[in-house]
Protein backbone atom coordinates (compact mmCIF):
# COMPACT_ATOMS: atom_id res chain seq x y z
CA UNK A 1 0.00 0.00 0.00
CA UNK A 2 0.99 3.68 -0.86
CA UNK A 3 1.51 5.40 2.38
CA UNK A 4 1.90 8.49 1.21
CA UNK A 5 -1.49 8.55 -0.88
CA UNK A 6 -3.68 11.04 0.76
CA UNK A 7 -6.48 9.10 0.08
CA UNK A 8 -5.52 5.96 1.58
CA UNK A 9 -4.72 7.89 4.67
CA UNK A 10 -7.64 9.64 5.43
CA UNK A 11 -9.42 6.38 4.43
CA UNK A 12 -7.22 5.11 6.99
CA UNK A 13 -7.73 7.69 9.94
CA UNK A 14 -10.82 8.96 9.04
CA UNK A 15 -12.73 5.79 8.11
CA UNK A 16 -14.57 7.32 5.41
CA UNK A 17 -13.96 8.52 1.93
CA UNK A 18 -12.68 12.33 1.40
CA UNK A 19 -15.80 13.44 -0.54
CA UNK A 20 -17.44 12.50 3.29
CA UNK A 21 -14.78 14.72 5.08
CA UNK A 22 -15.15 17.43 3.14
CA UNK A 23 -19.28 17.42 2.87
CA UNK A 24 -19.24 16.83 7.00
CA UNK A 25 -16.68 19.23 7.25
CA UNK A 26 -18.37 22.32 5.23
CA UNK A 27 -21.71 20.82 7.18
CA UNK A 28 -20.57 21.66 10.87
CA UNK A 29 -19.20 24.53 9.28
CA UNK A 30 -22.16 26.20 8.28
CA UNK A 31 -24.49 24.67 11.24
CA UNK A 32 -22.55 26.03 13.75
CA UNK A 33 -22.46 29.26 12.28
CA UNK A 34 -25.94 29.18 12.70
CA UNK A 35 -25.74 27.47 15.34
CA UNK A 36 -24.06 30.34 17.47
CA UNK A 37 -27.12 32.11 16.60
CA UNK A 38 -29.93 29.93 17.26
CA UNK A 39 -28.40 29.38 20.78
CA UNK A 40 -27.62 32.93 21.52
CA UNK A 41 -31.17 33.27 23.81
CA UNK A 42 -32.63 30.75 25.91
CA UNK A 43 -29.57 27.87 25.30
CA UNK A 44 -30.61 25.31 27.22
CA UNK A 45 -34.43 25.57 25.84
CA UNK A 46 -33.31 25.34 22.47
CA UNK A 47 -31.12 22.79 23.32
CA UNK A 48 -33.10 20.47 24.75
CA UNK A 49 -35.90 21.51 22.14
CA UNK A 50 -33.93 20.50 19.45
CA UNK A 51 -32.12 17.07 21.01
CA UNK A 52 -35.07 16.82 22.65
CA UNK A 53 -37.31 16.51 19.95
CA UNK A 54 -35.04 13.61 18.84
CA UNK A 55 -35.23 11.60 21.55
CA UNK A 56 -38.51 11.93 22.12
CA UNK A 57 -39.49 10.82 18.72
CA UNK A 58 -37.14 8.35 18.76
CA UNK A 59 -37.42 7.09 22.35
CA UNK A 60 -41.33 7.66 23.06
CA UNK A 61 -43.28 8.24 19.67
CA UNK A 62 -41.92 5.50 17.87
CA UNK A 63 -42.15 2.84 20.57
CA UNK A 64 -45.45 3.79 21.20
CA UNK A 65 -47.00 3.57 17.82
CA UNK A 66 -44.98 0.66 17.21
CA UNK A 67 -46.75 -1.08 20.78
CA UNK A 68 -49.74 -0.16 19.39
CA UNK A 69 -49.19 -1.39 15.98
CA UNK A 70 -48.08 -4.71 17.63
CA UNK A 71 -50.99 -4.80 20.04
CA UNK A 72 -53.46 -4.49 16.77
CA UNK A 73 -51.47 -7.44 15.31
CA UNK A 74 -51.95 -9.47 17.91
CA UNK A 75 -55.88 -9.01 18.19
CA UNK A 76 -56.31 -9.38 14.52
CA UNK A 77 -55.15 -12.97 14.89
CA UNK A 78 -54.58 -15.02 11.73
CA UNK A 79 -56.11 -13.12 8.99
CA UNK A 80 -53.03 -10.85 8.40
CA UNK A 81 -54.38 -8.38 5.62
CA UNK A 82 -57.65 -7.44 7.72
CA UNK A 83 -55.17 -5.61 10.27
CA UNK A 84 -54.63 -2.89 7.62
CA UNK A 85 -58.63 -2.04 8.09
CA UNK A 86 -58.37 -0.85 11.58
CA UNK A 87 -54.53 0.41 10.93
CA UNK A 88 -55.19 2.49 7.85
CA UNK A 89 -57.58 4.70 9.63
CA UNK A 90 -56.35 4.50 12.73
CA UNK A 91 -52.95 5.89 11.13
CA UNK A 92 -54.67 8.40 9.36
CA UNK A 93 -56.86 9.95 12.55
CA UNK A 94 -53.72 9.76 15.18
CA UNK A 95 -51.56 11.57 12.33
CA UNK A 96 -54.18 14.56 12.40
CA UNK A 97 -54.51 14.19 16.25
CA UNK A 98 -50.86 14.88 17.01
CA UNK A 99 -50.28 17.44 14.33
CA UNK A 100 -53.17 19.47 15.21
CA UNK A 101 -52.85 18.60 19.25
CA UNK A 102 -53.46 22.06 20.64
CA UNK A 103 -56.20 23.14 18.47
CA UNK A 104 -58.46 20.21 18.72
CA UNK A 105 -57.90 20.05 22.60
CA UNK A 106 -58.27 23.68 22.96
CA UNK A 107 -54.75 23.92 24.31
CA UNK A 108 -53.96 26.70 21.86
CA UNK A 109 -55.41 29.99 24.14
CA UNK A 110 -54.38 32.73 21.76
CA UNK A 111 -56.36 31.49 19.05
CA UNK A 112 -59.91 32.90 19.80
CA UNK A 113 -58.66 35.99 21.35
CA UNK A 114 -56.35 36.51 18.60
CA UNK A 115 -58.40 35.52 15.56
CA UNK A 116 -62.01 35.93 15.91
CA UNK A 117 -61.95 32.19 15.62
CA UNK A 118 -63.18 29.82 17.89
CA UNK A 119 -61.50 26.85 18.65
CA UNK A 120 -64.24 24.46 19.67
CA UNK A 121 -65.06 23.34 16.00
CA UNK A 122 -61.68 21.46 15.71
CA UNK A 123 -62.56 18.54 17.77
CA UNK A 124 -66.10 18.05 16.69
CA UNK A 125 -64.31 18.00 12.95
CA UNK A 126 -61.42 15.45 14.39
CA UNK A 127 -64.21 13.02 15.44
CA UNK A 128 -66.10 13.65 12.45
CA UNK A 129 -63.19 12.41 10.14
CA UNK A 130 -62.41 9.52 12.36
CA UNK A 131 -65.91 8.78 12.57
CA UNK A 132 -65.62 8.39 8.40
CA UNK A 133 -62.62 6.81 8.34
CA UNK A 134 -63.22 4.03 10.00
CA UNK A 135 -66.84 4.04 8.54
CA UNK A 136 -65.18 3.97 5.24
CA UNK A 137 -63.04 1.53 5.89
CA UNK A 138 -65.62 -0.48 7.13
CA UNK A 139 -67.58 -0.52 4.02
CA UNK A 140 -64.57 -1.44 2.34
CA UNK A 141 -63.98 -4.52 4.46
CA UNK A 142 -67.34 -5.51 3.59
CA UNK A 143 -67.45 -4.90 0.11
CA UNK A 144 -63.82 -6.85 -0.21
CA UNK A 145 -65.53 -9.88 2.08
CA UNK A 146 -68.60 -9.71 -0.76
CA UNK A 147 -66.95 -9.68 -3.81
CA UNK A 148 -64.58 -12.73 -3.72
CA UNK A 149 -68.01 -14.56 -3.74
CA UNK A 150 -69.35 -13.03 -6.50
CA UNK A 151 -66.43 -13.63 -8.44
CA UNK A 152 -66.56 -17.09 -7.96
CA UNK A 153 -70.51 -17.71 -8.64
CA UNK A 154 -69.12 -15.77 -12.17
CA UNK A 155 -65.83 -17.68 -12.37
CA UNK A 156 -67.98 -21.29 -12.15
CA UNK A 157 -69.38 -21.85 -15.78
CA UNK A 158 -66.13 -20.38 -17.34
CA UNK A 159 -64.47 -23.41 -15.26
CA UNK A 160 -67.09 -25.46 -16.57
CA UNK A 161 -65.72 -24.72 -20.52
CA UNK B 1 -45.79 -1.32 10.75
CA UNK B 2 -44.52 -4.93 11.51
CA UNK B 3 -42.37 -4.44 13.98
CA UNK B 4 -41.93 -7.26 16.94
CA UNK B 5 -40.34 -8.88 19.42
CA UNK B 6 -39.20 -12.87 19.08
CA UNK B 7 -40.90 -15.08 21.32
CA UNK B 8 -37.63 -17.78 21.41
CA UNK B 9 -34.46 -17.31 21.66
CA UNK B 10 -32.39 -18.17 18.64
CA UNK B 11 -31.05 -21.59 18.05
CA UNK B 12 -27.26 -20.30 18.65
CA UNK B 13 -28.19 -18.93 21.81
CA UNK B 14 -30.17 -22.05 23.24
CA UNK B 15 -26.57 -24.03 22.12
CA UNK B 16 -24.63 -22.15 24.73
CA UNK B 17 -24.24 -22.40 28.60
CA UNK B 18 -27.47 -21.29 30.42
CA UNK B 19 -26.88 -18.22 31.74
CA UNK B 20 -24.85 -17.19 28.28
CA UNK B 21 -27.96 -18.19 26.78
CA UNK B 22 -29.56 -15.94 29.13
CA UNK B 23 -27.57 -12.68 28.11
CA UNK B 24 -27.73 -14.09 24.52
CA UNK B 25 -31.20 -13.60 24.67
CA UNK B 26 -31.00 -10.65 26.42
CA UNK B 27 -29.33 -8.98 23.71
CA UNK B 28 -31.15 -10.58 21.10
CA UNK B 29 -34.83 -8.69 22.78
CA UNK B 30 -33.01 -5.49 22.65
CA UNK B 31 -33.71 -3.06 19.68
CA UNK B 32 -29.83 -3.13 19.14
CA UNK B 33 -29.94 -6.49 17.87
CA UNK B 34 -30.97 -6.78 13.75
CA UNK B 35 -33.61 -9.56 14.41
CA UNK B 36 -35.54 -6.78 16.44
CA UNK B 37 -36.94 -5.20 14.17
CA UNK B 38 -38.91 -7.32 12.24
CA UNK B 39 -41.12 -5.22 9.70
CA UNK B 40 -40.66 -6.61 6.20
CA UNK B 41 -41.35 -3.39 4.80
CA UNK B 42 -38.34 -1.74 5.67
CA UNK B 43 -35.47 -1.79 2.98
CA UNK B 44 -33.06 0.99 1.23
CA UNK B 45 -35.94 0.98 -1.56
CA UNK B 46 -38.83 1.75 0.44
CA UNK B 47 -36.50 4.68 1.83
CA UNK B 48 -35.48 5.70 -0.91
CA UNK B 49 -38.59 6.53 -2.13
CA UNK B 50 -39.47 8.62 1.04
CA UNK B 51 -35.85 10.40 1.18
CA UNK B 52 -36.11 11.55 -2.92
CA UNK B 53 -39.85 12.89 -2.17
CA UNK B 54 -38.03 15.10 0.98
CA UNK B 55 -35.53 15.89 -1.03
CA UNK B 56 -37.85 17.90 -3.24
CA UNK B 57 -40.15 18.59 -0.58
CA UNK B 58 -37.70 20.04 2.08
CA UNK B 59 -35.74 22.04 -0.42
CA UNK B 60 -38.53 23.84 -1.46
CA UNK B 61 -39.36 24.63 1.86
CA UNK B 62 -35.73 25.99 2.35
CA UNK B 63 -36.41 28.21 -0.83
CA UNK B 64 -39.68 29.02 0.17
CA UNK B 65 -38.88 30.15 3.26
CA UNK B 66 -35.67 32.09 2.74
CA UNK B 67 -38.00 34.18 0.04
CA UNK B 68 -40.65 34.58 2.96
CA UNK B 69 -37.31 36.12 5.23
CA UNK B 70 -36.75 38.34 2.32
CA UNK B 71 -40.47 39.38 1.99
CA UNK B 72 -40.49 40.83 5.47
CA UNK B 73 -37.06 43.17 3.77
CA UNK B 74 -35.24 42.99 7.00
CA UNK B 75 -32.65 44.50 5.77
CA UNK B 76 -34.38 48.04 5.14
CA UNK B 77 -34.50 49.10 9.03
CA UNK B 78 -34.03 47.54 12.37
CA UNK B 79 -38.24 47.33 13.25
CA UNK B 80 -38.27 44.50 10.79
CA UNK B 81 -35.67 42.57 11.77
CA UNK B 82 -36.09 40.16 14.25
CA UNK B 83 -32.73 38.55 13.53
CA UNK B 84 -30.33 41.21 13.61
CA UNK B 85 -27.43 39.10 14.22
CA UNK B 86 -28.02 37.02 10.85
CA UNK B 87 -24.37 38.29 9.55
CA UNK B 88 -23.33 36.00 5.91
CA UNK B 89 -27.21 33.93 6.45
CA UNK B 90 -28.78 37.54 4.75
CA UNK B 91 -26.40 37.28 2.12
CA UNK B 92 -29.42 37.19 -1.06
CA UNK B 93 -31.68 39.60 0.51
CA UNK B 94 -32.96 41.64 -2.26
CA UNK B 95 -35.99 44.06 -2.49
CA UNK B 96 -39.29 42.38 -2.45
CA UNK B 97 -41.22 43.29 -5.52
CA UNK B 98 -44.79 44.30 -5.59
CA UNK B 99 -46.16 42.11 -8.28
CA UNK B 100 -47.28 39.73 -8.72
CA UNK B 101 -49.75 40.99 -6.08
CA UNK B 102 -50.45 37.19 -5.08
CA UNK B 103 -46.79 36.61 -4.79
CA UNK B 104 -46.02 36.11 -0.94
CA UNK B 105 -49.57 34.46 -0.57
CA UNK B 106 -48.36 31.90 -3.29
CA UNK B 107 -44.83 31.33 -1.51
CA UNK B 108 -45.84 31.38 1.64
CA UNK B 109 -48.86 29.20 1.40
CA UNK B 110 -46.74 26.69 -0.55
CA UNK B 111 -44.57 26.95 2.64
CA UNK B 112 -46.83 26.07 5.21
CA UNK B 113 -49.40 23.81 3.57
CA UNK B 114 -46.46 21.77 1.43
CA UNK B 115 -44.71 21.85 5.45
CA UNK B 116 -48.47 20.41 6.42
CA UNK B 117 -48.67 17.51 3.83
CA UNK B 118 -44.80 16.52 4.43
CA UNK B 119 -45.14 15.14 7.78
CA UNK B 120 -46.06 11.65 7.49
CA UNK B 121 -43.52 11.38 5.01
CA UNK B 122 -40.88 12.70 7.23
CA UNK B 123 -41.98 9.99 10.14
CA UNK B 124 -42.36 7.26 7.44
CA UNK B 125 -38.95 8.46 6.55
CA UNK B 126 -37.83 8.54 10.05
CA UNK B 127 -39.76 5.11 11.15
CA UNK B 128 -37.74 3.92 8.23
CA UNK B 129 -34.22 3.89 9.66
CA UNK B 130 -35.03 3.65 13.18
CA UNK B 131 -33.08 0.36 13.74
CA UNK B 132 -29.92 2.40 12.53
CA UNK B 133 -29.86 4.19 15.73
CA UNK B 134 -29.44 1.45 18.08
CA UNK B 135 -27.19 -0.83 15.56
CA UNK B 136 -23.81 -2.02 17.41
CA UNK B 137 -20.83 -1.02 17.10
CA UNK B 138 -22.48 2.49 17.61
CA UNK B 139 -18.99 4.40 16.73
CA UNK B 140 -16.83 2.39 13.92
CA UNK B 141 -14.36 5.18 12.84
CA UNK B 142 -14.35 9.40 13.50
CA UNK B 143 -16.40 9.51 10.20
CA UNK B 144 -18.43 7.23 11.36
CA UNK B 145 -18.94 9.48 14.59
CA UNK B 146 -19.02 12.59 12.87
CA UNK B 147 -21.74 11.69 10.39
CA UNK B 148 -23.95 10.29 13.71
CA UNK B 149 -23.43 14.08 14.90
CA UNK B 150 -24.88 15.30 11.75
CA UNK B 151 -27.58 13.23 11.82
CA UNK B 152 -28.35 14.24 14.98
CA UNK B 153 -28.40 17.91 13.96
CA UNK B 154 -30.50 16.49 10.91
CA UNK B 155 -33.13 14.97 12.77
CA UNK B 156 -33.12 17.49 15.85
CA UNK B 157 -33.28 20.08 12.93
CA UNK B 158 -35.93 18.52 10.81
CA UNK B 159 -38.40 17.75 14.03
CA UNK B 160 -37.74 21.10 15.52
CA UNK B 161 -38.40 23.25 12.31
CA UNK B 162 -42.00 21.38 11.51
CA UNK B 163 -42.20 21.80 15.80
CA UNK B 164 -41.77 25.61 16.05
CA UNK B 165 -43.79 25.71 12.42
CA UNK B 166 -47.28 23.62 13.49
CA UNK B 167 -46.98 25.30 17.02
CA UNK B 168 -46.64 28.72 15.47
CA UNK B 169 -49.40 28.36 12.98
CA UNK B 170 -51.61 26.72 15.88
CA UNK B 171 -50.92 30.39 17.73
CA UNK B 172 -48.99 27.69 20.59
CA UNK B 173 -45.96 29.44 22.02
CA UNK B 174 -44.42 27.21 23.59
CA UNK B 175 -41.26 26.84 22.30
CA UNK B 176 -38.29 28.78 24.32
CA UNK B 177 -37.65 32.56 22.24
CA UNK B 178 -39.93 34.26 19.44
CA UNK B 179 -40.74 32.52 16.57
CA UNK B 180 -38.54 34.04 13.80
CA UNK B 181 -35.12 33.56 15.03
CA UNK B 182 -35.54 29.97 16.14
CA UNK B 183 -37.51 29.06 12.91
CA UNK B 184 -34.74 31.14 10.41
CA UNK B 185 -31.45 30.17 12.73
CA UNK B 186 -32.86 26.41 13.11
CA UNK B 187 -33.53 26.06 9.46
CA UNK B 188 -29.65 26.66 8.66
CA UNK B 189 -28.59 24.55 11.24
CA UNK B 190 -31.01 21.57 9.87
CA UNK B 191 -30.10 22.65 5.95
CA UNK B 192 -26.70 22.10 7.04
CA UNK B 193 -26.89 18.68 7.36
CA UNK B 194 -29.49 18.16 4.94
CA UNK B 195 -27.26 19.19 2.34
CA UNK B 196 -24.69 16.66 3.76
CA UNK B 197 -26.71 13.80 4.08
CA UNK B 198 -28.11 14.34 0.22
CA UNK B 199 -24.35 14.71 -0.92
CA UNK B 200 -24.16 11.17 0.69
CA UNK B 201 -27.16 9.30 -0.09
CA UNK B 202 -29.19 11.32 -2.84
CA UNK B 203 -26.42 9.18 -5.06
CA UNK B 204 -27.33 5.90 -3.49
CA UNK B 205 -31.25 6.31 -3.38
CA UNK B 206 -30.88 6.90 -7.07
CA UNK B 207 -28.62 3.73 -7.71
CA UNK B 208 -31.39 1.41 -5.47
CA UNK B 209 -34.14 2.74 -7.40
CA UNK B 210 -32.64 2.26 -10.61
CA UNK B 211 -31.52 -1.34 -10.19
CA UNK B 212 -34.61 -2.95 -8.38
CA UNK B 213 -37.15 -0.29 -7.67
CA UNK B 214 -39.12 -0.26 -4.66
CA UNK B 215 -39.74 -4.28 -4.01
CA UNK B 216 -36.83 -5.36 -5.55
CA UNK B 217 -33.91 -7.24 -3.56
CA UNK B 218 -30.89 -5.26 -3.21
CA UNK B 219 -27.63 -7.11 -2.47
CA UNK B 220 -26.74 -6.92 1.59
CA UNK B 221 -29.80 -4.26 2.06
CA UNK B 222 -28.63 -2.70 5.36
CA UNK B 223 -32.38 -1.96 6.48
CA UNK B 224 -33.98 -5.09 5.15
CA UNK B 225 -35.05 -7.45 8.66
CA UNK B 226 -32.51 -10.68 8.72
CA UNK B 227 -35.75 -12.42 10.13
CA UNK B 228 -38.81 -10.62 8.84
CA UNK B 229 -42.27 -10.86 10.74
CA UNK B 230 -45.33 -12.29 7.99
CA UNK B 231 -46.48 -9.31 6.03
CA UNK B 232 -49.73 -7.09 6.62
CA UNK B 233 -48.63 -5.16 3.90
CA UNK B 234 -46.54 -4.41 0.97
CA UNK B 235 -44.02 -1.89 0.79
CA UNK B 236 -46.03 -0.41 -1.88
CA UNK B 237 -50.17 -0.19 0.31
CA UNK B 238 -47.22 1.02 3.09
CA UNK B 239 -46.03 3.98 0.98
CA UNK B 240 -49.61 4.53 -0.18
CA UNK B 241 -50.80 4.67 2.98
CA UNK B 242 -48.38 7.56 4.16
CA UNK B 243 -49.86 9.37 0.92
CA UNK B 244 -53.33 8.78 2.43
CA UNK B 245 -51.97 10.65 4.89
CA UNK B 246 -50.51 13.41 2.88
CA UNK B 247 -53.52 13.94 0.80
CA UNK B 248 -55.88 13.68 4.18
CA UNK B 249 -53.71 16.89 5.24
CA UNK B 250 -53.72 18.70 2.02
CA UNK B 251 -57.77 18.60 1.59
CA UNK B 252 -57.49 19.37 5.32
CA UNK B 253 -56.02 22.66 4.84
CA UNK B 254 -55.10 23.54 1.53
CA UNK B 255 -58.30 26.12 1.64
CA UNK B 256 -57.54 28.39 4.27
CA UNK B 257 -55.48 29.38 1.30
CA UNK B 258 -59.15 31.05 0.09
CA UNK B 259 -62.43 32.78 1.07
CA UNK B 260 -65.92 30.76 0.39
CA UNK B 261 -66.25 27.06 0.39
CA UNK B 262 -62.77 26.07 -0.10
CA UNK B 263 -61.77 27.30 3.68
CA UNK B 264 -64.82 25.51 4.99
CA UNK B 265 -63.30 22.15 3.42
CA UNK B 266 -59.81 23.30 5.39
CA UNK B 267 -61.30 20.95 8.57
CA UNK B 268 -58.77 21.08 10.76
CA UNK B 269 -56.35 23.65 10.40
CA UNK B 270 -55.72 27.18 12.07
CA UNK B 271 -57.86 30.01 9.82
CA UNK B 272 -59.78 26.99 8.30
CA UNK B 273 -62.82 25.80 8.88
CA UNK B 274 -65.06 29.38 9.12
CA UNK B 275 -64.65 32.63 8.47
CA UNK B 276 -64.76 35.55 11.84
CA UNK B 277 -67.65 37.04 10.40
CA UNK B 278 -70.41 37.71 7.59
CA UNK B 279 -70.31 40.37 5.31
CA UNK B 280 -68.01 43.11 3.32
CA UNK B 281 -65.78 42.96 6.37
CA UNK B 282 -66.11 39.18 7.17
CA UNK B 283 -62.88 37.72 6.10
CA UNK B 284 -59.46 36.36 7.92
CA UNK B 285 -58.26 38.38 10.56
CA UNK B 286 -54.79 38.34 11.93
CA UNK B 287 -55.19 39.88 15.12
CA UNK B 288 -58.49 41.61 16.50
CA UNK B 289 -58.60 44.85 17.48
CA UNK B 290 -59.84 44.12 21.32
CA UNK B 291 -56.58 41.17 21.25
CA UNK B 292 -54.18 44.19 21.14
CA UNK B 293 -55.81 46.56 23.15
CA UNK B 294 -57.38 49.00 20.58
CA UNK B 295 -60.37 50.59 21.36
CA UNK B 296 -62.35 53.79 20.81
CA UNK B 297 -60.10 56.01 22.66
CA UNK B 298 -57.29 55.45 19.92
CA UNK B 299 -59.69 55.21 16.83
CA UNK B 300 -62.42 57.61 17.39
CA UNK B 301 -63.30 61.23 17.69
CA UNK B 302 -59.63 62.03 18.83
CA UNK B 303 -57.64 60.35 16.17
CA UNK B 304 -56.18 62.07 13.36
CA UNK B 305 -52.85 60.72 10.71
CA UNK B 306 -49.59 62.16 11.36
CA UNK B 307 -47.70 62.51 8.17
CA UNK B 308 -44.08 63.62 8.40
CA UNK B 309 -41.58 64.45 5.91
CA UNK B 310 -39.30 67.23 4.78
CA UNK B 311 -42.66 69.21 4.40
CA UNK B 312 -42.84 69.32 8.18
CA UNK B 313 -45.49 67.23 10.54
CA UNK B 314 -49.17 67.33 8.67
CA UNK B 315 -52.03 66.16 10.74
CA UNK B 316 -55.43 64.89 8.43
CA UNK B 317 -58.33 63.85 10.26
CA UNK B 318 -60.70 60.98 8.70
CA UNK B 319 -62.59 63.35 7.00
CA UNK B 320 -59.72 65.02 5.61
CA UNK B 321 -58.13 61.46 4.15
CA UNK B 322 -61.52 60.98 2.61
CA UNK B 323 -61.92 64.00 0.79
CA UNK B 324 -58.45 63.24 -1.08
CA UNK B 325 -58.73 61.52 -4.71
CA UNK B 326 -59.75 58.01 -3.61
CA UNK B 327 -58.39 55.06 -5.12
CA UNK B 328 -58.91 51.29 -5.43
CA UNK B 329 -56.57 48.18 -5.39
CA UNK B 330 -57.80 44.33 -5.14
CA UNK B 331 -55.15 42.37 -3.02
CA UNK B 332 -55.36 40.02 -0.48
CA UNK B 333 -54.05 39.51 3.05
CA UNK B 334 -51.93 36.89 3.16
CA UNK B 335 -49.63 35.92 6.41
CA UNK B 336 -46.55 33.99 7.17
CA UNK B 337 -48.32 31.73 8.94
CA UNK B 338 -49.80 30.13 5.83
CA UNK B 339 -53.44 31.40 5.52
CA UNK B 340 -54.35 34.23 3.23
CA UNK B 341 -57.74 35.48 1.93
CA UNK B 342 -58.74 36.23 -1.79
CA UNK B 343 -58.19 39.44 -3.35
CA UNK B 344 -60.35 41.95 -1.18
CA UNK B 345 -61.25 45.34 -3.02
CA UNK B 346 -59.65 48.11 -0.83
CA UNK B 347 -60.02 52.01 -1.34
CA UNK B 348 -58.30 54.91 0.38
CA UNK B 349 -55.48 57.37 -0.23
CA UNK B 350 -52.42 56.51 -2.29
CA UNK B 351 -49.12 56.04 -0.72
CA UNK B 352 -47.45 57.93 -3.11
CA UNK B 353 -49.77 61.19 -2.87
CA UNK B 354 -48.84 61.27 0.67
CA UNK B 355 -45.21 60.93 -0.19
CA UNK B 356 -45.72 63.81 -2.51
CA UNK B 357 -47.73 65.51 0.60
CA UNK B 358 -44.83 65.08 2.65
CA UNK B 359 -42.15 66.81 0.65
CA UNK B 360 -41.38 64.18 -2.11
CA UNK B 361 -43.75 65.24 -4.98
CA UNK B 362 -41.69 62.61 -7.40
CA UNK B 363 -39.66 59.30 -6.81
CA UNK B 364 -40.72 59.09 -3.03
CA UNK B 365 -38.66 56.91 -0.45
CA UNK B 366 -39.58 54.17 2.08
CA UNK B 367 -41.97 55.22 4.75
CA UNK B 368 -41.59 54.06 8.50
CA UNK B 369 -45.54 52.93 9.48
CA UNK B 370 -46.59 53.37 13.11
CA UNK B 371 -49.70 52.05 14.57
CA UNK B 372 -51.23 53.43 17.50
CA UNK B 373 -50.95 49.71 19.15
CA UNK B 374 -49.23 50.15 22.10
CA UNK B 375 -47.06 46.67 22.23
CA UNK B 376 -46.49 44.03 19.84
CA UNK B 377 -43.70 42.90 17.91
CA UNK B 378 -44.48 44.83 14.29
CA UNK B 379 -46.79 47.79 15.72
CA UNK B 380 -43.97 49.49 13.38
CA UNK B 381 -43.17 48.57 10.10
CA UNK B 382 -40.74 50.45 7.47
CA UNK B 383 -41.46 50.14 3.52
CA UNK B 384 -39.29 50.24 1.02
CA UNK B 385 -39.60 52.90 -1.86
CA UNK B 386 -41.04 50.70 -4.49
CA UNK B 387 -43.75 49.68 -2.00
CA UNK B 388 -44.34 53.14 -1.50
CA UNK B 389 -44.02 54.45 -5.43
CA UNK B 390 -46.77 51.02 -6.49
CA UNK B 391 -49.77 52.74 -7.55
CA UNK B 392 -51.76 49.91 -5.64
CA UNK B 393 -50.38 50.54 -2.17
CA UNK B 394 -52.73 52.96 -0.13
CA UNK B 395 -53.28 53.82 3.10
CA UNK B 396 -57.00 52.11 3.09
CA UNK B 397 -59.97 53.50 5.13
CA UNK B 398 -62.66 51.24 3.07
CA UNK B 399 -62.93 47.41 1.93
CA UNK B 400 -65.27 45.97 -0.10
CA UNK B 401 -67.48 49.37 -0.11
CA UNK B 402 -67.94 49.88 3.27
CA UNK B 403 -65.49 51.75 6.08
CA UNK B 404 -62.98 49.28 7.48
CA UNK B 405 -63.70 47.47 10.42
CA UNK B 406 -62.00 47.53 13.87
CA UNK B 407 -60.85 44.11 13.82
CA UNK B 408 -59.19 45.28 10.18
CA UNK B 409 -57.74 48.42 11.19
CA UNK B 410 -60.32 51.54 11.49
CA UNK B 411 -59.73 54.43 10.85
CA UNK B 412 -56.97 53.83 8.24
CA UNK B 413 -54.12 50.81 7.55
CA UNK B 414 -51.34 49.96 4.88
CA UNK B 415 -52.31 47.60 2.42
CA UNK B 416 -49.61 46.66 -0.03
CA UNK B 417 -49.55 44.07 -3.22
CA UNK B 418 -47.37 41.18 -2.03
CA UNK B 419 -46.30 42.20 0.88
CA UNK B 420 -46.26 39.92 4.10
CA UNK B 421 -49.52 40.43 6.18
CA UNK B 422 -47.53 41.96 9.48
CA UNK B 423 -46.21 44.82 7.05
CA UNK B 424 -49.86 46.04 6.45
CA UNK B 425 -50.06 48.10 9.41
CA UNK B 426 -53.49 48.53 11.00
CA UNK B 427 -54.39 51.08 12.91
CA UNK B 428 -51.85 53.83 11.40
CA UNK B 429 -51.33 56.98 13.16
CA UNK B 430 -48.17 58.43 11.63
CA UNK B 431 -46.09 57.84 8.48
CA UNK B 432 -42.90 59.14 8.06
CA UNK B 433 -41.02 59.35 4.99
CA UNK B 434 -37.82 59.09 4.15
CA UNK B 435 -34.39 57.53 4.14
CA UNK B 436 -34.71 54.43 6.45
Amino acid sequence: MNRANPRTLVRRWYGEGTLHLVLMAASFALAGYAGVRLLAGDTLGVAVWFVGAALVHDLVLVPLYASADLLLRRCSGRRSGSVNYVRVPAFLSGLLLLMWFPLITRQAEHYEPYSGLSPDVFLGNWLLITAVLFLGSGLWLVFRTVRPRRSETKERPSASH
Amino acid sequence: MGDSRRNSPTPHASLSRFSSGRAATLLERLPSAPGFWRSPVRGVGFTAVLGLVLLAGITLLFVTGLLSYAAYNPDLNPVNDKTPDKGLLGFYLFAWPTGPHWLYRLTQGLHVTVGIVLVPVLLAKLWSVVPKLFALPPVRSVGHALERISLLLLVGGALFEFLTGLLNIQLEYLFPGSFYPLHFYGAWVFFAAFLAHAGLRVPQAVRVLRSGGLSGKVRDDPLESPDPAGPTISRRGALAMVGAGSLLLLVTSAGRSFDGPARLLALLTPHGAAEPGSGPDGFQINKTAAAVGITTTETGEGWWLTVSGPAGNLRFTREQLLAMDQYSAALPIACVEGWSTSDQWWRGVRLSDLAALAGYPDRPPGVLVESVQRSGPFRRAALRDNQVRDPRSLLALQVNGEDLSPDHGYPARIIVPAAPGVLNTKWVGRLTFGEL
